[in-house]
């Protein structure tokens, strides 16, 4: 199989699954998933994979972990959140600087 | 039949226009970053129609992000597809609390599964009464669908032009759309707590792992920290740590 037909094949997959899950939500018994382990677990889980993505997106470069122009971009991104800066607008300075940086040298 | 029989008239209609102005805001505020999400798409090496495929089927903006940042980092295909499943997990918890407001059944409660997602689950949840909700639930979820797909394809067409991805810091940029995603859940200590872990795990196992493998295994992370009542250690740096579903 090609890696564009892989892709393609992990695309419905995920679509599948993302579906699937949210269905499930729909239709078990709400006092099942309400369990407080449950409800916590879902939670904790949401943030340790985000900022697992941060981590790897920010500092590592192929099987490197790396220092470079994204590291101030997204501590810029940080402080921008920390003042209730929009969503886009977060992206978008963070593009911006990483962007002048890497121009600057 | 409903439970808002005994709400007056004109305070009704004044919840309506409230949720549906709210489900608005929130539909134009989320579909715009949509650019951003078809732009670092293809820019991950997805092609344009993968890109929609993503909106117009996985449908949940965290789990599309990370699809996309496991396959540019040169992940698995099954490691992308088992971080997004894992980060739309909550989507299960949102559809629990929804399900006793709509009440579908058939293809509606489809449609409703399909557009639950973060933002339709909080404009549905801060409405006043069942039937103000399941509006504001229907006009974020179907708003946020057509926003978001119409931005998707967008930005595709502009990350598509722009060449070089690094040239124009969108590798940070996304890396700030992980962070955006992350910082309202970063309320409680114990959210930190397993954050600061979780990044540490995924940097420590990067040299060796194969790619995607350092994210879901910062998942195990939240497992472990999530499983008792309070950890002794959680419990010691903060007392409001249990993470419910935010209503």
């Amino acid at each position: 199989m090609s890696a564009y037909a892989a892709t393609w094949v992990a695309v419905v997959a995920g679509a599948v699954v993302c579906f699937v899950t949210k269905l499930a939500g729909h239709r078990v018994p709400e006092h099942w998933l309400a369990q407080p382990r449950v409800a916590r677990i879902a939670g904790l889980v949401t943030v340790a994979l985000l900022a697992a993505l941060v981590a790897v997106q920010t500092f590592t470069t192929g099987a490197d972990v790396t220092v470079d122009a994204r590291v101030v971009a997204v501590a810029v991104a940080a402080v921008a959140l920390a003042l209730r800066a929009p969503f886009i607008v977060v992206v978008v300075l963070a593009a911006v600087v990483a962007a002048v940086l890497r121009a600057l040298g | 039949m409903t439970e808002a029989d005994g709400t007056a008239a004109p305070v009704r209609t004044a919840a309506r226009r409230t949720a549906v102005r709210q489900a608005l805001s929130v539909s134009a505020a989320t579909g715009v970053y949509g650019i951003s999400f078809g732009a670092l798409s293809v820019t991950a090496g997805l092609d344009l129609w993968q890109t929609m495929a993503l909106s117009l089927l996985m449908f949940t903006g965290g789990s599309q992000f990370a699809f996309i940042g496991v396959i540019g980092a040169g992940g698995a295909p099954g490691a992308a597809v088992a971080t997004a499943g894992l980060l739309g997990a909550r989507n299960a918890l949102y559809g629990a609390a929804l399900a006793p407001l709509l009440r579908g059944r058939g293809p509606r409660s489809w449609a409703a599964a399909h557009v639950t997602i973060d933002e339709s689950m909080a404009v549905a949840t801060a409405q006043p009464d069942p039937v103000v909700a399941r509006i504001g639930f229907w006009w974020t979820g179907l708003g946020v669908f057509a926003l978001w797909n119409l931005f998707t394809v967008v930005g595709a067409l502009v990350g598509d032009a722009l060449g070089d991805p690094t040239r124009w810091g969108l590798d940070a940029a996304a890396a700030a759309a992980f962070l955006g995603l992350l910082w309202p859940r970063l309320a409680h200590r114990a959210a930190q707590v397993v954050a600061a872990i979780a990044v540490c795990v995924a940097l420590l196992l990067t040299p060796d792992a194969p790619a995607g493998v350092p994210v879901l295994a910062a998942a195990v992370v939240a497992v472990v920290a999530g499983w008792h009542e309070e950890t002794p250690r959680l419990a010691r740096l903060g007392r409001s740590a249990p993470q419910r579903v935010r209503r």
